[in-house]
């Protein structure tokens, strides 16, 4: 933005003014510059790359620590031993489903506070608003937390996975500002043609926050997907458990068993793990990437609404 | 119970709110002309016109209730005897017995130091590093090249800490690339995870690596509104590029700075508990146990419920003292606030 606005400055100088920013200090910092998020950029990516070459590594290779960025033996047995694991498909269906269902329920709960909260003339607003917003500074912590979900019952269902989070007070305030930013005269015109406040709501509001309801979409979904500890904390049958639980207790055991004698021969069970790991690693990561692209743009600019008050 | 019982509290404490001076319909505002003083709204009056909104808003607050008042509620375990299976406030009060009991506790003590360093370092590093990179984001003016760069750094953000953990472990490990590298240059491979003097660096170059390009949006935005006419003038005035970004750019997004400043030092305490319990293991208690896992342990894997609370609260309210105060200097000194 900045940039651009520099460089189609034609107050200064008049076209044979060569300002600071072509200076030969400057050109070396640019090259710098570029090459270093360029590594950066390596730096980030690593990780995935490495883990997507074990995935479709033999056992053998990855045991040997062989494999860093080339898959090497390459195959994809691990993937069909994976997939033809019962227990792995139930937690990857417990997640969608924990996922759709908590989503629907954070979303209507979030959009219509946000929607309430955003009507400037509501009596009792500021009260409404603090309440909200105490919650992002004080919380009730972990033990009383898990008391209220066992006293309501909600220990061993999908409900305590999916009901705790379902206002997240930034998202609210996200929603609420972009509400407030919305034209006015557009719902004043809907009141007078006879729209109710459930009206506007619906026909009026809703279909123009698009954006903002996508990165919405985005945040609670993401967040559920990727949440273990709830069911951690709530729910013992393994039938229940999110991929990520799944994926941790692998994980914890691999490295207990690492702990306890690399030099042992049980090395070899440790490297096989290391392959399942990896792939049930990119199995979990895969939906999340392939909606990440799409968006991307709104996120942005929704967070960049946030910004506007916190 | 808590629940049911701040459920009934609502009406009664909405009706408390301030009133505000001029309640209208906005249909109202085009009536600019009203001679008349406006007639006093009761509440009969605001709930008869507005009650689709208060419905509309009744089942996000009761969740509220339920969901984050029920258990600041339920912290009065921490002064109350509670026993599994008998009522969830507990049995009887034991005044500050668990209080004193943690304040005594070595071991707390212990968590806390390590609390505070993990904290400590952690805002160190993941507090600056998204500036700088923002800076260095700004500069790039080939704007593929910079959306190609922002959508590669933002994307761990998305990944799920126990993935996060995973890749660490897998990356860490004896024959991990770390060591491979190290091993390389001639030096001998580091169990970095059974390390406990390992731990805080593993920890927080993990953080930098999740949050660094996430932390930069706000950033981006906030240099976005920087005024450009300012550049101008500070380019007449014979300023380089660099005291343009020291005198221009960092001023132009310090509110933005400030603001997040204030929200990490509240969270200071709150150093990211899943991943440590996710990362740590009892090699690494001596710097990795930090008080949240302390008092997971203390309470979830050896039932005592209302010690655990107490040292709850105690973090909940050092928090919550922290983020006020920051708030409060912050509008003292440079004029900027939450709230």
């Amino acid at each position: 933005m900045t940039q651009s606005a520099l460089t189609a400055t034609p107050v200064v100088g008049a076209g044979k003014s060569v300002g600071p920013r072509d200076s030969k200090g400057y050109k070396a910092f640019t090259w710098f510059n570029g090459s270093f998020l360029v590594v950066l950029c390596g730096f980030m990516l690593y990780p995935f790359v490495t883990v997507l070459a074990q995935s479709f590594s033999s056992a053998g290779a990855v045991k040997a620590g062989l494999v860093n960025v080339v898959p090497i033996g390459f195959n994809v047995d691990t993937y069909k031993v994976v997939i033809a694991n019962d227990l792995f498909w139930t937690s990857y269906r417990n997640t969608v489903v924990y996922t759709l269902v908590g989503t629907t329920i954070a979303m209507i709960l979030t959009t219509l506070l946000a929607f309430v909260l955003a009507r400037k003339n509501l009596r009792g607003r500021n009260f409404l608003i603090g309440i909200a917003v105490f919650t992002m500074f004080f919380n009730g912590g972990l033990i009383p937390n898990y008391v209220l979900i066992q006293t309501l019952g909600l220990k061993n269902t999908m409900w305590a996975v999916v009901l705790p989070g379902a206002i997240s007070v930034f998202n609210l305030l996200v929603m609420k500002s972009f509400f407030e930013n919305m034209a006015q005269e557009l719902e004043e015109a809907a009141q007078i043609d006879g729209l109710g406040w459930w009206g506007i709501f619906r026909r009026i509001v809703l279909p123009l926050s698009k954006a903002v309801l996508a990165t919405m979409i985005l945040f609670y979904s993401v967040a559920i997907w990727n949440d273990w500890f709830a069911a951690f904390l709530y729910i013992d049958r393994q039938e229940l458990f999110p991929v990520t639980l799944y994926l941790r207790n692998m994980i914890a055991g691999a490295s207990s068993t690492a702990s306890q004698g690399a030099a042992a021969a049980g090395s070899s069970k440790e490297a096989i793990s290391a392959n399942i790991q990896a792939v049930t690693m990119i199995l979990t990561i895969i939906p999340i990437l392939c909606i990440y692209p799409f968006v991307q743009r709104y996120f942005v600019s929704g967070i960049m609404l946030g910004s506007v008050k916190g | 119970m808590s629940a049911a019982h701040t459920t009934g509290d609502a009406p009664a404490a909405a009706v408390e709110a301030p009133s505000r001076g001029r309640v209208t319909v906005p249909l109202d505002d085009d009536a600019g002309s009203n001679p008349a003083p406006r007639p006093r709204r009761t509440w009969k009056h605001t709930l008869r016109r507005d009650w689709v909104l208060y419905a509309m808003a009744l089942v996000p607050v009761l969740f509220l209730l339920v969901f984050r008042y029920g258990p600041m509620f339920g912290n009065i375990i921490a002064f109350r005897r509670f026993r599994p299976g008998g009522s969830i406030l507990g049995d009887e009060w034991v005044g500050m017995r668990y209080v004193e009991l943690f304040l005594n506790d070595p071991n707390f003590w212990n968590v806390f130091a390590n609390t505070v360093i993990l904290g400590g370092l952690t805002l160190l590093f993941c507090f600056p590093l998204p500036i700088v990179l923002a800076l260095l984001l700004n500069e790039v003016r080939v704007r593929a090249f910079k959306r190609v760069v922002q959508s590669i750094s933002y994307l761990p953000h998305f990944l799920s800490i126990v993935i996060v953990v995973g890749m660490v472990m897998q990356i860490l490990s004896l024959q991990g690339t770390v060591n491979q590298i190290i091993e390389a240059f001639g030096g001998e491979a580091i169990p970095f995870l059974q390390r406990s003097e390992w731990f805080r660096t593993v920890y927080v170059g993990s953080e930098i690596w999740q949050t660094v390009g996430w932390g930069t949006i706000l950033y981006l935005a906030a240099l976005t509104t920087v005024d450009a006419s300012l550049y101008e003038a500070a380019r007449i005035d014979g300023a380089n590029r660099w005291r343009q970004t020291w005198h221009v750019t960092l001023p132009g997004i310090r509110p933005t700075m400030i603001t997040l400043l204030i929200l990490n030092i509240g969270l200071f305490l709150n150093v990211g508990f899943e991943k440590v319990l996710l990362l740590y293991n009892p090699l690494t208690y001596a710097t990795g146990d930090v008080v949240s896992t302390y008092l997971y342990r203390v309470g979830l894997v050896s039932n005592n419920f209302s010690y655990a609370t107490a040292i709850g609260l105690f973090q909940a309210i050092i928090g919550l003292v922290m983020i006020l105060s920051a708030n409060f200097l912050s509008r003292r000194v440079v004029g900027a606030s939450l709230w």
